[in-house]
């Protein structure tokens, strides 16, 4: 039953962001910029037809404005310093039961697409555990890949790979 | 002679890339290296009125043989013969010839020709084998593939894929296009294009469908789309991540690689959509699924050992953890392609931070690394087993390579501007 509840949830939400002029899922929107045009926070929840509670996740001074988890090669283990902001977005779930998020794992370009597919796909359900453990419900989180699709750096090189090993954390609605 | 080849191939393709409107920069290079040491020298005269054609025939027949690295081109210079009373085998054997090509176009109608061809032995002074087509007058290319096919067959003993397709990945600037072309490169259509990636075409065995990853919906999600009317249906959109469809060898269902129950694991679906069913249970990745010709078996990549490895599991009605590693050497060997005959398959071996193609006999284990270069992909057996059609980078540019079983001749098929990845070899027509 919480499933379904949970589910149905979504539908509406989801329904509720195709009325505006933003796109449903922005994947390139996880920066703290991403926000930009919400400055009138207050207004939020009316009007607009978006819950208040974006104001909250785009405020840069929040640690929930930070959206990007990094991983050293060829792991998928939440590092310690992104624990608190993991923890910081499962308890916003925990709290705003409406709130769902998309988790798009990324790898860097080396080796087999599906394979790094399956490897995003094993760092984003890396952060959605930790997110279900800490209270955040299954049917909030969708845990998907991008593999080495979607780059968020291009070229060769380590300084390059690191930015593209992550998990980016994207509100649905956003 | 290749460079008299090349320069008419550009002429055509100019031509063709205006029809189906895609920027006349886009045209397809074809370079080949290599080839094996006992090459068939062989003669192609040009046929009689073929150059009151819009497409002459010869040129393209003696392209597709050229590219197989098995075949040495004789210049006919100065000879003419277009029937077997008019050849004076002395002259070819001075030229060092072993086969000779010779035929002639008869126009039936204005758009009806009748290609006749035939293929002589020139030591035994006699017909290996001829033909008469009649085809459209749009369908020269075709027409020619198929004389090479029958040649290849006659002088080698293995099906020739020249009358085949390929579909691929083009990407330039961040625009993707999923295309079908011919097998040397021409005649390319987008089926499909879109502002976010698609990977893993899979042709359906009867070659009217493919099966491919889009990520138009910020997530995995597998299609089928029917080459021919475009009309294309989800097959795999669960929820989390869809990928990696390979098709049965009946084309009544599907393996997809699946993450919605944990974990990233091989389900099978029937190729409408319906009727779910989970195979492989890891508590690892088991992914890229490849179906053995006579569907018993599924060839897979997983990690249950640590690290990516090719695995075999029994396609039964119940999922199942049992399967039989088959790759040993190193730490990284991916993206299995069984052959047609099901005796070996096709993988990238990693060695020392290079991606390799790589072959491994089923029953004996041995392994043979195909290639040096250092970033291949997704290769994909030919449907006679003797190419290998496989993605790879050149200067920091994606394009497409085709090396010969033994390693001996590779071709690379690269765009000017834009990758080219992700390359899959249909199989043969109906006819064959």
């Amino acid at each position: 039953m919480r499933k379904l509840l949970g589910v149905s949830l979504i539908v509406l939400l989801s329904a509720c962001a195709s009325q505006t002029t933003q796109p449903e899922v922005d994947d390139l929107a996880a920066g703290s910029g991403a926000g930009g045009g919400m400055s009138s926070s207050d207004l939020g929840g009316s009007g607009s037809g978006r819950p208040g509670y974006f104001s909250q996740l785009n405020d840069p001074n929040s640690i929930l404005s930070q959206r990007s988890v990094y991983y050293d090669y060829d792991s998928y283990t939440v590092k310690g310093e992104y624990r608190e902001l993991v923890l910081a977005h499962a308890r916003f779930l925990r709290d705003n039961a409406s709130a769902s998020v998309i988790l798009q794992g990324n790898t860097d370009d080396r080796g087999s697409r599906e394979y790094n597919l399956a490897l995003g796909q094993r760092r984003a359900d890396s952060v959605k555990n930790m997110m279900t453990l800490a209270g955040a419900r299954d049917a909030q989180i969708e845990s998907v890949s991008l593999g080495e699709e979607k780059p968020r750096a291009l070229g060769q090189g380590e300084a390059v790979w690191s930015q593209n090993r992550r998990t980016d954390i994207l509100y649905r609605g956003e | 002679m290749s460079i008299y080849w090349f320069k008419s191939i550009r002429s055509v393709w100019i031509l063709l890339l205006c029809l189906i409107s895609i920027p006349a920069h886009a045209q397809l290079n074809i370079e080949i290296f290599g080839g094996g040491a006992s090459r068939i020298p062989i003669a192609i005269v040009p046929f009689a009125d073929e150059n009151k054609l819009q497409q002459s025939i010869t040129p393209i027949i003696g392209a597709d043989l050229h590219r197989t690295g098995l075949f040495n081109l004789i210049n006919p210079a100065g000879l003419s013969p277009h029937a077997p009373v008019e050849v004076v085998y002395a002259d070819w054997v001075n030229r060092g010839a072993n086969a000779l090509v010779i035929g002639r176009v008869v126009a039936l109608s204005s758009e009806q020709v009748e290609i006749q061809f035939r293929l002589m032995d020139v030591a035994k002074k006699s017909q290996l084998t001829g033909l008469a087509i009649t085809v459209p007058t749009t369908q020269l290319r075709a027409a020619a593939h198929r004389i090479a096919d029958v040649i290849y067959e006659a002088l080698t003993g293995d099906v020739g894929v020249f009358s085949t397709r390929i579909a691929y990945v083009l990407k330039r600037g961040n625009k993707y296009a999923l295309q079908v072309a011919d097998s040397d490169g021409y005649n390319a259509q987008s089926i499909i294009e879109y502002t976010e990636p698609i990977i893993s075409p899979a042709w359906s065995p009867d070659g009217g469908q493919l099966a491919y990853v889009s990520f138009e919906n910020k997530k995995p999600i597998v299609y089928v789309q029917t080459l021919a009317t475009r009309e294309r249906r989800a097959v795999a959109s669960f929820k989390g991540s869809n990928s990696a469809p390979a098709w049965s060898p009946d084309g009544k269902k599907l393996a997809v690689v699946l993450s919605g129950q944990g974990g990233s694991q091989i389900f099978l679906v029937n190729a409408d959509g319906s009727g779910l069913q989970r195979l492989s249970k890891s508590s690892g990745i088991d992914t890229e699924p490849s179906f053995s010709p006579d569907g018993r078996y599924i060839l897979f990549t997983s990690d249950r050992g640590g690290s990516p490895q090719i695995y075999r599991m029994p396609v039964t009605d119940s999922e199942s953890s049992n399967a039989e590693r088959l790759t040993f050497e190193g730490s990284y060997n991916v993206s299995p392609d069984y052959s047609r005959d099901g005796k070996s398959f096709t993988f990238i071996h990693r060695n020392n931070g290079q991606f390799n193609v790589a072959v491994q006999e089923v029953g004996s284990r041995q392994v043979q690394i195909l290639t040096n270069s250092k970033f291949d992909e997704s290769p994909s057996f030919a449907p006679n087993g003797k190419m290998i059609l496989y993605a790879t980078e050149i200067n920091g540019h994606g394009i497409l390579s085709a090396v010969s079983r033994d390693g001996q001749t590779r071709q690379h098929l690269s765009v000017q501007t834009g990758d080219i990845r992700e390359p899959a070899w249909g199989p043969l027509p109906k006819w064959k």
